[in-house]
């Protein structure tokens, strides 16, 4: 279809074609976290074998927010938390393209959860990827979702009184056929969790530790990280989700102890994503539905013929 | 009330198949050659509670529900004579006579279902139709239709009886139910219908003059609800895509929608929330979809910023919206018209979109068109703007309203061509270039080689990039804020786009937008008739708002009166806002209390405005000055 020429080119992908041509306005500070991510999905592109104009990064607001404009690609930098509407929708009417969402915990577990869950539930065939610093950074440094019980900021002078949400196991609940965490200062870890991501058919979650140099210096950049994978202290069943449940838990009560288990915590290879479970009740054409408005052929059908329903 | 016409008010319990017994009987009148308006009045309950439909049917042209009715088909509540041990029903049973009885004309006719209403109960009710002529007939429906089976089956006997009083054949109710049922359910009713039919025949002695207007149609004519105009004006602008969430009254539109859309290869998803149901119209847009949403009141509020979204990125985006009686929930299933300032100005900054406020079901049909046609070519979202009158309310329309070419083109998009251009001249695509005639600049497509970008609901350059700079930030705003003139321009072009009606030299002026539309122009017919000297003007392009034609309109006027279903006079102030003057010649006609104006009220309250006449004391309206008093 030439209307989408760059979809499913064949060539050699080059990391450095995701660098946009100019300076984006600074938004991350020297050191952010988010530098870690842009890198490793750069790195993990060309692995994927996607170029970038057959790309599509919705990201929501925030620095997270920001990820688009360092990313060369057809980007959309839409509003606080409701990244995944966007990308679902784009995805539905071109599954061609490769979709990756990403927000930051307080746009995605905050503000956009409620989309987080149900984008999750449905299996969306897309990437999504949550930037977890524990803090709100680009509005200068209040308590996030996942800040930690206790986290004293401008918005909770006394302490928080509220529990750290528990992304993983939100994901694995919700619906989320992949779900891993992984870390800025794990780049090949990353790179490789983004990979296999974007390859995995259904709705992949990660959660990507970043650290927040300016606004949450308390942020476990410094501590060791475990790969759940690589440790022989961890042996669970990926594929088995009571086994993947209980290893999140862990994982999940451990961080705000000061030890980060990273890696994958659930794969289901099984599940159909939502676009092959609609095609299948014939809820939706096999073909792209966006390359029917460039086929000068297609017959539209028109509501003249459903007029006898009215006489 | 004329004699030629016929308004048949058929009530009972909401879930007893009122909906579709109407439906049918209203078709049937259509098939008769009558044109055929109806009035939906449903409470906001599942099962139970009083509910009526009114069917106004004439050989001439009808506008709207009327004034009043002249035959009542009280079917009784079913559902109110078992109620669970905590629900307060209370007094429901009887509720088809008590609460119909104010509006039934002199000499009207009333049929109802002896096997669950008892007249005794009904207060002062043999002195009533004696003072007020009423012919009176009760039937044992309930036991006719039990005798065949089926209780439920009460509706089809009490069509049978309407149709044995009014001289009516039964042919066309057959052939309707022949349609929509089968086998033993099929049998069963037809066998009621008969029964019913016969025995009102044979054993009663009528006292009514009330019979079954005739009439002829030019052409063949469609029964028609808004919300088929807006879905089937969506589908033939190639409208593949419909994200939302339910409420009443947009679910009439997504229903519709849902019903279709996969079947012609579009998809529709019902979404988690209103913000979800808009964003998603927006994803779809921007991957090369034509989509659309929408919602209402309450919805609509959380769609607020989406909207702007839309607008920033400049990606087309058509959004219905179904108005009904708020603050916050309001009356979910009444009309009102209180959500115009809302649709015109929500969402933050300084924020553009088109507006179009149909005013019947073809309009409709032929504004959602528009509205599509503006978003796509001119990249703003179009917002189309209605109520639960008009959502749930069918009209006999000509079919040929409907027999338009479809429309699937995406508008302003580019070219291979135009991306090889840019990519020689300019090294990039300039998604958001600064020169362009009418602020549109072309939009690619995700997936296009070449034509890569960054839709940003941050203020962005002209490659999409995030910019504060002041001199981008103004290039930008005006350029987005250009393309209102130039589609006031485009639609300026059709000259006749806001019609006036009545004669154009007239006196005095009746303005009014959306659902109003048809009791406006028949006030006009009657006051006209009646010696006065008025025309109207039913304005459906809200925004961009035609400043020239309703100066126009106004200018020759002595006073005009603008009639609205609000509280605050929400139209009169859009009209004054956008001319900027016309203050003391503007009068309100209000009315708020959830149900539609009839046309006396509209007579009433403008011979009260002009003339100082009429007491408007029965009715639910307020007359408001412009000015103050």
């Amino acid at each position: 279809m030439s209307a989408f020429n760059a979809i499913g080119e064949e060539r050699e992908i080059d990391r450095d074609e995701f660098t946009p041509e100019i300076e984006p306005q600074a938004t991350w500070c020297p050191g952010c976290g988010d530098f870690g991510v842009l890198k490793a999905l750069k790195q993990a592109m060309p692995e994927v074998g996607r170029n970038p104009e057959e790309t599509l990064l919705v990201t929501g607001i925030g620095c997270s927010g920001k990820l688009s404009s360092y990313f060369r690609s057809y980007g959309f930098h839409s509003i606080h938390g409701r990244s995944l509407p966007v990308a679902r929708a784009a995805k539905l009417a071109n599954p061609g393209l490769e979709v990756v969402a990403a927000g930051g915990d307080g746009d995605g577990y905050g503000i956009g959860g409620n989309h987080f869950m149900h984008t999750a539930r449905e299996n969306h065939d897309m990437t999504y990827i949550v930037f977890d610093n524990e803090i709100f950074g680009l509005t200068k440094g209040q308590t996030s979702p996942t800040s930690p019980k206790g986290h004293k900021s401008k918005t909770q002078p006394h302490g928080s009184a509220k529990s750290p949400i528990r992304p993983l196991s939100l994901g694995l609940t919700s619906g989320a056929t992949y779900v891993a965490r992984t870390a800025a200062v794990n780049p090949n870890q990353a790179k490789e969790i983004l990979t296999e991501a974007m390859e995995h058919d259904g709705f992949a979650h990660i959660d990507f530790l970043t650290q927040c140099p300016t606004w949450n210096k308390d942020a476990k950049q410094y501590v060791p990280y475990i790969d759940v994978q690589d440790s022989d202290d961890y042996d669970f069943d990926i594929h088995n989700r009571g086994e993947a449940a209980e290893m999140m838990r862990e994982a999940e009560d451990a961080l705000y102890e000061g030890e980060v288990l990273t890696g994958r915590f659930y794969v289901d290879d099984e599940r159909p994503s939502y676009q092959q479970e609609k095609q299948q009740t014939g809820d939706m054409p096999e073909e792209p539905l966006a390359e029917r408005y460039f086929d000068d052929d297609y017959e539209w059908e028109r509501s003249y013929d459903l007029l006898d329903r009215h006489k | 009330m004329t004699d030629d016409e016929l308004i048949w008010r058929i009530a009972g319990g909401s879930g007893d198949g009122i909906d579709s017994t109407s439906q049918n009987f209203a078709k049937a009148l259509m098939r008769s050659g009558l044109n055929v308006f109806t009035h939906r009045h449903y409470p906001s309950r599942i099962r139970g509670g009083h509910t009526y439909v009114e069917i106004r049917a004439s050989d001439h042209e009808v506008k709207s529900r009327g004034d009043g009715y002249n035959f009542l088909l009280a079917l009784g509540d079913s559902f109110a004579r078992n109620p669970q041990e905590e629900a307060y029903y209370g007094n429901e049973e009887i509720k088809p006579l008590t609460e119909n009885l104010d509006e039934l004309r002199e000499g009207g006719v009333i049929v109802y279902d002896s096997g669950l209403l008892d007249t005794e109960e009904v207060e002062n009710f043999d002195e009533r139709v004696e003072e007020n002529n009423w012919n009176v007939y009760d039937l044992d429906l309930r036991g006719l239709a039990k005798e065949h089976g089926r209780e439920i089956m009460r509706n089809t006997a009490g069509v049978g009886a309407t149709a044995a009083l009014l001289g009516m054949e039964l042919d066309k109710i057959e052939e309707l139910m022949q349609n929509a049922m089968s086998g033993d359910i099929l049998e069963a009713n037809l066998d009621v219908l008969e029964d019913a039919y016969e025995s009102v025949q044979s054993d009663y002695e009528f006292t009514h003059d009330l019979q079954i207007p005739t009439g002829e149609h030019e052409e063949d004519q469609v029964l028609i609800s808004g919300s088929h105009g807006i879905a089937y004006g969506a589908i033939d602008e190639g409208c593949r895509f419909i994200s939302g969430y339910p409420m009443t009254p947009w679910t009439d539109v997504f229903t519709i929608m849902t019903q279709n859309l996969p079947d012609m290869g579009g998809i529709s998803e019902q979404v988690e929330d209103e913000i979800a149901a808009a964003s998603l119209a927006i994803g779809a847009s921007h991957a090369g979809a034509k989509a659309m949403s929408g919602s209402s009141g309450g919805g609509f509020a959380l769609m607020s910023e989406p909207l702007g979204l839309a607008e920033i990125t400049e990606t087309p985006l058509v959004l219905v919206e179904s108005m009904r009686a708020g603050p916050s929930t309001g009356m979910p299933t009444k009309p009102e018209q209180g959500d115009l300032e809302h649709v015109l100005y929500t969402s933050q900054g300084d924020s553009n979109r088109v507006v179009f406020a149909p005013g019947d079901a073809a309009e409709c049909y032929e504004q959602t068109r528009k509205a599509f046609e503006i978003a796509y070519n001119y990249q703003i979202p179009a917002i189309v703007l209605y109520d639960q009158k008009l959502s749930g309310g069918h009209q006999s329309t000509d079919e040929s309203v409907f027999d338009e070419e479809p429309n699937p083109d995406l508008g302003s998009i580019v070219t291979e061509d135009d991306l090889e251009e840019a990519a020689k001249e300019a090294g990039r695509f300039k998604r958001y270039m600064y020169d362009s005639d009418d602020g549109v600049s072309k939009r690619s497509i995700p997936g296009q080689k070449g034509g890569n970008f960054l839709a940003s609901g941050n203020e962005h350059n002209e490659v999409g990039h995030i910019s504060e700079d002041p001199d981008n930030r103004v290039i930008q705003m005006d350029r987005r804020m250009a393309k209102l003139d130039s589609i006031r321009e485009e639609l300026n072009e059709n000259t006749d786009h806001q019609p006036v009606y009545g004669p154009e030299d007239a006196q005095y002026g009746i303005l009014s937008f959306g659902s109003t539309k048809g009791v406006v122009e028949e006030t006009v017919d009657r006051l006209n008739d009646d010696g006065h000297s008025v025309k109207a003007m039913n304005v459906s392009d809200l925004m961009p708002f035609p400043k020239g034609e309703v100066t126009d309109f106004l200018e020759d006027v002595d006073e005009a009166l603008v009639v609205e279903m609000t509280a605050t006079a929400q139209f009169r102030r859009h009209i004054q806002g956008q001319l900027g003057r016309f203050g003391e010649k503007l009068y309100s006609l209000l009315k708020y209390d959830g149900n539609p104006f009839e046309p006396e009220e509209v007579v009433s309250g403008f011979e009260s405005r002009i003339e100082g006449s009429a007491d408007l004391g029965e009715y639910n309206v307020r007359i408001e000055s412009a000015t103050g008093d």
